[in-house]
């Protein structure tokens, strides 16, 4: 009976999935996510400063911590800062909020924790699914969030896409093909990804690197634990 | 060494009562032998109390309780500081958790008639710890200021606007404003750090006094003092609750501990439950999000509060909302009077108990899952029907306790 109790407790809980997620109506691309891969979050950290921190800020990570995925702070200063910035600074924009709500009606939300917020998925299917549209101030619609202030900033590497409407079906199409091949492209947002999911947590490596140390440690105090509640149970019953 | 320890403590109890206190409330406290699975959830809710108040401490350090300053401070909290991250998640990860303990830990009064005759007292001042657990979680939960914490607020505070006559003037006075502002974000601060961490601590306290008064309930629910040894005067079935009770808790708390850093260092968010998504937007008071949903311990009352969709009795649908969220915890206060079956534990009652309690556990799960949804037709559906069920768990009581066939308590526990 207790065991039946606890089992459907336990089931209970089951349905308490992922659900409040970022919710969209277009099916998310899997983004190619790994945090140890320094390479990687290193490309990233090249494409973010130079590509989004113009208009977007970090404005609570500092260039220092640059250090957990493999960065001096010399290596930080050639590669990551150009504003004459110090190396313990935060990494802010270099637009002021008046102009980016003056040009896009809209300030540029920080992005320190956007992967936390939106999800790996979501920003990796967004920064691909950029189409043509005449009918939006820039010039540029998205498939994955309509009528986004953003022009669409990497269309240089990525090309030209337009949406295809077929009946209920909706798709995007390579019209005009950019400097990098989709599956370059598609790596070359992927590094961004993973550099913003390490954005948002820099401390997410130190953190599983500890908490396997912390779980090992409890195995072996269960286990003492368990061996002097049964010594001293034994004059019980 | 031994003489001098000795002198040490004839010295202190010949000032404090340490010895009397240390034999009336551990090493003589009689405790039931049969204590199962559900009786790990007291000490672990006192476990769970010493890390927010731990953590809460280094947090506040750090924390800067400024409108503008707030989501800032939160992330330099888990970026600059020194293990910052794992003071907060601890911290956010044990709010959690709280509610976890104390769900199961009131979960296993209602199985064992923890709450009837003589521990009436005792488990209202276990539902007044409830209620201060629940003001402190929704203080703190402010506190972030993300887009959770603001829109959240919002519709909690916005609650009290909902009481006729006085609701607008109450709101403002509550806010110290006339919308949720800096104002607001300083003395919830205060609540939550200050005020309601004492009243709690002075609430456990009794609620111990209280428990060692009346000594533990057990599965069986019989009462262990009735069945005393002559010669000693100490209850047959009675086991001192130090060391038996102290070396079986260590175990529970280790295995407490493995879930707890489980979450802590594998899941800090728990898939969005822990900590909301939307939490990690800072507040903006010009954008409501699409999707409103509270921490998932709030869900079954937001479901309760939303369920109500027409106005009636002359009553606003608004305030019947508020009635019935109101009532959904406040309606745990008479189970001591609603209770008519002249046993005690679930394991001798009878059949219609054991089916309103799971109908009360299985409408729980589905206004808390509600509560995470937006509300569709369907879903609002569904939650009028699970409010109605969970509402006449209690309502019902007095009459199917009554009717129901009970099994004779043994004069012994059993096992």
């Amino acid at each position: 009976m207790m065991k039946l109790t606890i089992a459907l407790l336990i089931l209970c809980m089951v349905p308490f999935g992922n659900a409040n997620a970022a919710e969209s109506d277009v099916p998310l691309d899997r983004a190619p996510v790994d945090i140890t891969d320094n390479a990687s979050l290193q490309r990233g950290a090249e494409t973010f400063v130079n590509y989004c921190l113009t208009c977007h800020g970090a404005s609570y990570m500092r260039y220092n911590r640059h250090r957990d995925i493999g960065l001096s702070n010399e290596e930080v200063l050639d590669k990551l800062v150009f504003t004459g910035q110090k190396v313990g600074d935060l990494m802010l924009s270099a637009m002021r909020k008046k102009e980016g709500q003056e040009w896009f009606g809209v300030v540029p939300p920080d992005l320190s924790v956007i992967a936390r917020s939106r999800g790996a998925d979501w920003l990796y299917t967004y920064l691909r699914a950029f189409y043509r549209d005449d009918a939006t101030s820039t010039g540029w619609n998205n498939f994955v969030f309509d009528r986004v202030a953003m022009p669409h900033v990497l269309y240089q590497f990525q090309g030209e896409q337009r949406l295809v409407v077929k009946g209920d079906q909706k798709s995007l199409m390579l019209d005009k093909p950019g400097q990098m091949t989709t599956a370059d492209y598609d790596k070359f947002v992927g590094d961004l990804v993973n550099y913003l999911v390490y954005l948002g947590e820099p401390h997410a490596n130190a953190r599983i690197e500890l908490g396997t140390k912390v779980m090992i440690f409890l195995l072996f105090m269960f286990a003492l634990s368990y061996v002097l509640k049964k010594e001293y149970w034994r004059d019980i019953h | 060494m031994s003489n001098m320890f000795n002198s040490m403590i004839e010295w202190i109890d010949k000032r404090f009562p340490l010895t009397s206190n240390w034999k009336a409330h551990l090493s003589e406290y009689y405790a039931p032998k049969n204590f199962n699975f559900w009786y790990f959830f007291g000490s672990l809710a006192l476990l769970v109390l010493v890390n927010q108040l731990l953590t809460g401490i280094f947090l506040t350090m750090n924390y800067k309780p400024d409108a503008s300053q707030a989501f800032a401070s939160v992330e330099y909290i888990m970026r600059d500081v020194e293990y910052g991250w794992l003071i907060r998640y601890m911290h956010s990860t044990g709010a959690s958790m709280f509610f976890v303990v104390v769900y199961l830990h009131m979960f296993r009064g209602m199985m064992y008639g923890s709450y009837r005759k003589p521990r009436e007292l005792l488990w209202l001042v276990g539902m007044c710890i409830f209620f201060v657990l629940m003001s402190l979680a929704f203080t703190g939960y402010i506190l972030p200021w993300g887009q959770m914490s603001y829109w959240g607020a919002q519709v909690i505070v916005s609650m009290f606007g909902a009481i006729p006559a006085i609701g607008d003037t109450l709101q403002q006075w509550l806010l110290g404003d006339f919308t949720l502002s800096d104002a607001a974000l300083n003395r919830f601060f205060a609540y939550h750090v200050v005020t309601l961490p004492l009243v709690l601590l002075v609430l456990v306290f009794v609620h111990i006094l209280a428990l060692h008064e009346t000594g533990s309930n057990n599965p069986d629910g019989i009462e262990i003092k009735e069945n005393k040894n002559p010669s000693t005067g100490i209850p047959v079935d009675g086991i001192p609750f130090h060391p038996y009770y102290t070396v079986k808790d260590i175990v529970g708390v280790v295995v407490f501990l493995f879930v707890f850093c489980g979450i802590i260092f594998f899941a800090p968010e728990m898939g969005g439950y822990f900590l909301e998504y939307n939490n990690f937007i800072p507040a903006n008071t010009l954008q409501t999000p699409d999707h409103i949903a509270p921490v998932w311990y709030f869900t079954p009352y937001y479901s309760m509060l939303r369920a109500v969709t027409v106005n009636f009795l002359g009553i606003d649908a608004k305030l019947w909302g508020v009635i019935l969220m109101a009532g959904s915890v406040v309606i745990f206060c008479f189970l001591p009077w609603l209770d008519r079956s002249p046993v005690k534990s679930i394991r001798y009652k009878g059949p219609y108990f054991k089916i309103a309690l799971t109908l009360f556990v299985i409408s729980f799960f589905v206004l808390g899952w509600l509560g995470t949804k937006s509300p569709t037709p369907m879903y609002t559906l569904l939650a009028q029907i699970f409010t109605v069920i969970y509402f006449a768990f209690f309502i019902l009581m007095p009459w199917y306790s009554k009717i129901d066939k009970t099994k004779p308590e043994p004069k012994r526990l059993q096992e």
